[in-house]
């Protein structure tokens, strides 16, 4: 009889221990006019010039207002700026609207501007944006040092100084570096990211309204007055450890806005969702490239065995298969949604599924110096690229008859690290998000000599040229000419083989209607009205 | 007893500086540098990067970054996360939710183990043996996502008699779908343990002598065979327990617990330090503890078994 | 003498007494090894394992024996999660390759792994636990912290960093002893709480009274009487094995993807769950299949070794 007891006993136990620990169950639902939409925990605190990543920016972007905000197309539209001009591409003259508030009651002027600036380029701060203020006179990537380009006219003006004429300057202020900061900011900027106060469409609900690694809740800031006006009365931001996790919310109608289609549902989610799901364009870059010191793969040879692998496996078919579609085959190394994005490069043939002229061309290599070994494709196991490695590999091995493979490294740390420390042994992925709806943000930051993410150590005079030519040029159209005809030379070269360009999938409950998603493959939040 | 409890509670110690050490070398020895993935896609920049290697003290050597946590802990400072968070925020909030999913599951899983192990081992070789059998090992050989999807897909999204995902306040409905889930797991070894032990104390002398002595086969049963049999059974549960705590990255990840298995996961594949080695020093301390009630209990049910000596 | 015969006693010889106590010195002696293997011999349950366990063995052995399919190679997306055509009685893969040639291929790595791994979490954790729980004390003190120690170190992060520090020699050993060194506290915890309880029993206090060394009444008497959940638990988790091999693929840790294992497949078939289950169900029925044959004959096994269950027959 003793044991039943303890049985009893321990029973009773854990369940009191079950009920205690309950005790603090959530608050769900309440204001009925709140949406909600999935992302990520961001992996910074909340700093607009150290949030580099999707979960963060996500958040940044609905809090703050900057210069310029992107519509849904990828064209900037003025936010808080009155005017940005310059008549030589160098000087720019920057009129912002007066009367905008932060959320804190304190008012936004031309120094919450350049003060959040002159921060976020300080070496010491070592804010991971920070690279993006490097054209403006002053920045230094080794030493602090203040950017003396920036000077306050008044409370509502200041100029900018560059180093050398960029052309799509402008473009860049929507991106999240170019937030202005409150004063509260500069006191502890640490703990002003936990709590972050911004001028933007939305503010934190509340005080701690950031609840690490389950949700971040946002409500409309009734005093922005610009082009991103709210229709809803907030947003809550529910982070996933997974996106499969987000699609069964979404199904049971549980989350209202959804960024993203996980693997295992890309075949059904058109039909689970009918057409409260999206599929379209978006300015994402996939490639993989294969550095030029590898052996048999520098020179001329390099040159032949790069076209040959590109032309020995078919990208509409791995597309269709593996991503059942949700990508488009690359014709270039930008995004068919950015301006001046073409399909007639001249040499994009290089990009078409080839099988002879890839043999051919492999043979051709082979006469300059066998082949040896096998191809090897490396990827980070935690980002879901195994099934396209697998499928090009397998390509590439039944058209070449050569050994070809995946190499998985288990986290993205591993393998970003013998990339950039140059340690690399194979091929590997690499992709480009673009930061701001412009060609140039897809390729000087890649194949310039020497660019920050050149991880293929790629170095051509003339691409640099181009380049430079592209930067300097007076009308967005001229540059877009000299950045296509850098990508005729890139296409010769492959410093990257480009694989395909993202879309944006996604979808939306029935709680609520017109949803669009952006250039970049965000959801355009403001825009959302709950049913 | 006391003494033993005592000594039990000392041996602590040891096991917390000799984990702490271990752990710490092992994300140490991980290779890949976790301020590289900062910049995710984007260029390094060196400069940068060393000043913020320096304030996560990546650039001392091991043995050094080693003390200066420790030092932290006794006073109270788990770290902060790159987030930005505390780490022993993060303990706070994540390890009740883990807790409560751990001790659901071990308690479904012991009710549902403990009578069908039993009764498959009272009829041993009939057919609800052998069908237990054959369900255990499903159970076995199919991978916890597959479950996890299937009755996630099924129970919550087709039928809708569950949310789909667990809310931040993880209340007690919303677990028990993954709790379910992870005790289905469990439950195939308890049957088992539970079978063969009963099989094996059904052919003692003891039990014999009970029955001659008139006893009715339930009494006989529930007193003699089944007390008996359960060592083992509170063996593997507590072991189970531990498993629960840090194991469940699979099933926390698809019902999307904001608990310990998720972001300790989260915290590994990003080589946040603190963050991986203070999870699993709280870790260690419940495990311990649980061990040693494992080990009373062992006297509870065994009366035979004394410690104190 | 003769008168007071009164009692018939037959002759000794017309008795059949004499061949009862006859000593049959042709006969080898028996022991509880050899009983147990003729015991074994009568059981259905042993052949039928048997039989499974060598096809399984000799598939991991000689694959080309089975199929004349190269597993990875003339993987074509045409044929993605295409069904079973002529030679491919499985059908296809999502890659394109085909089912049964990679399961059959695969049986080798799953097998092996499996295998190592039970092995070593078994002579890990007897040796461990048995020394913890009989001599207790310090010597209970010192094992079973150090198990604690390896028990509460999250096995992912083991893995990654095993597999990270040799991930140019992937193969089959380093696999297994990532799963392995960190899997033996289990088996040794089970067995240290069975052999308190056993310990205690009234033939080790007998054993000690007539002055059997602490040791020999260890292994003669008091392990095998505490082995059946060990065997219990060993045998399930030569499965556990199968699929943790799976987890560290699936996770960027395993085998490399050439290397086929039925680990490898079930985890890449994740993605077709709804749509093509067929990619999934055949390797996962593989594993099971391999898991029931080892546990019936772990349950056969520990049936013919215990001469009390010997005796229910």
């Amino acid at each position: 009889m003793r044991f039943k007891k303890i049985g009893f006993a321990a029973i009773a136990v854990a369940a009191a221990l079950t009920l205690t620990l309950s005790g603090c169950a959530g608050t769900s639902g309440g204001n009925d006019n709140i949406v909600s939409v999935n992302g990520s925990e961001p992996q910074n605190p909340l700093l607009a010039t150290n949030t580099n990543e999707v979960g963060g920016g996500l958040i940044i972007d609905s809090i703050y207002a900057g210069l310029v905000y992107y519509a849904a197309d990828g064209t900037p539209v003025n936010d808080m700026a009155e005017s940005i001009t310059s008549t030589d591409n160098i000087n720019w003259d920057i009129k912002i609207k007066s009367g905008w508030k932060f959320t804190n009651g304190e008012e936004v002027t031309a120094d919450s501007f350049v003060n959040a600036w002159q921060y976020g380029a300080l070496l010491k701060n070592a804010q991971l944006n920070s690279y993006y203020f490097d054209a403006i006179e002053g920045f230094s990537y080794d030493k602090d040092s203040v950017l003396t380009g920036l000077k306050v006219v008044s409370p509502t003006e200041f100029t900018v100084k560059l180093t050398s004429a960029q052309s799509d300057f402008p473009l860049r202020l929507g991106y999240t570096a170019f937030y202005p900061q409150p004063k509260a900011f500069f006191d502890d900027p640490k703990a002003f990211g936990e709590n972050p106060i911004g001028n933007g469409p939305y503010m934190l609900a509340e005080k701690g309204a950031w609840k690490h690694n389950v949700e971040i809740n946002l409500v409309k800031n009734p005093d922005y007055k610009g082009g991103r006006l709210a229709k809803n009365g907030g947003l809550k931001i529910v982070f996933y450890a997974t996106l499969d996790a987000a699609y069964a919310d979404l199904q049971a109608d549980n989350l209202d806005v959804m960024a993203g289609i996980p693997d295992s549902a890309l075949k059904t989610y058109q039909a689970d969702l009918g057409d409260r799901s999206v599929m379209q364009g978006a300015a994402v870059f996939q490639s993989f490239t294969i550095p030029g010191r590898l052996a048999h793969f520098s020179g001329e040879e390099g040159k032949l065995r790069r076209a040959a692998l590109s032309m020995a496996f078919d990208r509409q078919q791995i597309i269709d298969v593996i991503f059942n579609g949700t990508r488009k085959p690359a014709r270039d190394f930008t995004s068919p949604v950015i301006a001046g994005w073409t399909d007639k490069l001249t040499g994009s043939e290089v990009l078409d599924y080839n099988p002879t002229k890839a043999k051919e061309l492999w043979a051709k290599a082979d006469a300059i110096s066998k082949w040896s070994g096998k191809f090897e494709l490396a990827y980070n196991a935690d980002g879901g690229h195994q099934g396209w490695v697998d499928a090009v590999t397998n390509a590439i091995k039944n058209t070449l008859g050569i050994d070809a493979q995946g190499k998985a490294y288990p986290t993205f740390a591993e393998l970003r690290t013998k990339v950039t420390d140059k340690t690399i042994k194979e091929a590997f992925r690499t992709g480009w998000q673009a930061d701001y709806p412009a060609l140039a943000n897809f390729l000087a930051p890649i194949y310039q000599t020497a660019a920050g993410a050149n991880d293929g150590q790629y170095s051509n005079p003339a691409v640099d040229a181009l380049f430079a030519k592209g930067n300097s040029s007076k009308t967005l159209a001229d540059a877009n000419k000299a950045y296509q005809d850098a990508q005729v030379i890139l296409l010769q070269d492959l410093p990257a083989i480009p694989l395909w360009y993202g879309i944006t999938d996604g979808g939306w409950s029935t709680k609520v209607s017109g949803v669009k998603y952006g250039w970049n493959g965000v959801p355009v939040l403001h825009e959302v009205v709950k049913n | 007893m006391t003494g033993y409890i005592v000594r039990r509670v000392l041996q602590a110690l040891p096991v917390f500086f000799g984990t702490t050490l271990l752990i710490y070398f092992m994300v140490f020895a991980m290779p890949g540098d976790p301020i590289v993935a900062l910049f995710g896609d984007k260029g390094v920049n060196p400069a940068i990067a060393a000043q913020l290697r320096h304030e996560y003290h990546l650039d001392q050597p091991f043995i050094m970054q080693y003390l200066i946590y420790i030092g932290g802990i006794f006073r109270g400072d788990f770290g902060t996360s790159f987030s930005g968070q505390p780490v022993g925020q993060i303990l706070a909030s994540t390890f009740p939710v883990t807790l409560r999913l751990a001790l659901m599951a071990v308690v479904l899983e012991m009710i549902f183990g403990v009578a069908i192990g039993l009764i498959a081992g009272l009829r041993k070789g009939k057919f609800f043996d052998a069908s237990s059998l054959v369900v255990s090992l499903l159970l076995i050989s199919t991978p916890v996502f597959v479950i996890a999807f299937v009755s996630q897909f099924v129970f919550a999204i087709k039928l809708g008699w569950a949310r789909p995902t667990v809310s931040g306040g993880a209340n007690f409905q919303e677990l028990i779908l993954p709790a379910v889930v992870l005790a289905t797991l469990g439950v195939a070894y308890i049957i088992r343990l539970t079978r063969s032990s009963v099989i094996e104390t059904a052919g003692q002398d003891f039990v014999r002598t009970a029955y001659s002595k008139g006893l009715s086969s339930r009494r006989v049963t529930r007193v003699h065979i089944l007390r008996n049999s359960l060592i083992p059974v509170v063996t593997y549960v507590s072991i189970d327990f531990g498993i629960l705590l840090v194991g469940a990255t699979v099933t926390e990840g698809i019902f999307n617990v904001p608990g310990v298995g998720r972001t300790l996961y989260q915290a590994i594949i990003r080589g946040e330090g603190p963050t991986v080695v203070s999870f699993v020093t709280v870790m260690v301390l419940i495990y311990l503890v649980v061990n040693l009630l494992t080990d009373l209990l062992y006297a509870v049910l065994d009366p035979r078994i004394r410690y104190g000596k | 003498m003769a008168n007071r015969d009164e009692h018939f006693v037959a002759d000794y010889s017309n008795t059949e007494f004499a061949e009862i106590d006859a000593v049959r010195i042709s006969e080898k002696p028996t022991n509880l090894y050899l009983d147990a293997w003729r015991d074994l011999r009568k059981r259905p349950m042993f052949y039928i394992s048997g039989v499974l366990i060598i096809i399984v063995t000799v598939m991991a052995l000689f694959p080309t024996l089975f199929t004349k399919v190269a597993p990875n190679e003339n993987c074509y997306l045409d044929n993605s999660n295409g069904a079973p055509t002529g030679e491919h009685i499985l059908g296809f893969t999502r890659q394109g390759c085909d089912i049964f040639s990679r399961i059959v291929h695969g049986t080798s790595t799953s097998l092996s792994v499996g295998i190592i791994v039970t092995l070593m979490t078994l002579f890990m954790g007897v040796f461990f636990g048995s020394l913890a729980g009989f001599f207790g004390k310090w010597v209970d003190a010192v094992l079973s912290r150090a198990g604690d120690i390896f028990f509460s170190i999250p096995y992912i992060l083991a893995a990654v960093v095993i597999m990270s520090v040799f991930s140019d020699y992937r193969n089959v050993w380093v696999i297994s002893a990532a799963i392995g060194i960190f899997a033996w506290p289990s088996t040794a915890r089970v067995l240290r709480g069975e052999i308190l309880r056993v310990k205690q029993a009234d033939f080790v206090m007998a054993s000690t009274a007539i002055g059997v060394s602490r040791l020999r009444i260890l292994i003669r008497h008091v392990l095998p009487n505490s082995i059946a959940p060990v065997i219990a638990v060993t045998t399930i988790s030569l499965a556990g094995a199968i699929v943790a091999e799976a987890t560290l693929s699936f996770l960027g840790v395993g085998l490399p993807t050439s290397t086929m294992s039925w680990g490898n497949d079930i985890s890449q078939a994740q993605a077709d769950l709804r749509t093509s289950p067929q990619v999934l169900i055949w390797p996962s029925l593989a594993l099971s299949i391999t898991a029931l044959a080892f546990i019936m004959m772990g349950e056969a096994i520990r049936d013919a070794l215990d001469p009390k269950a010997r005796a229910q027959r």
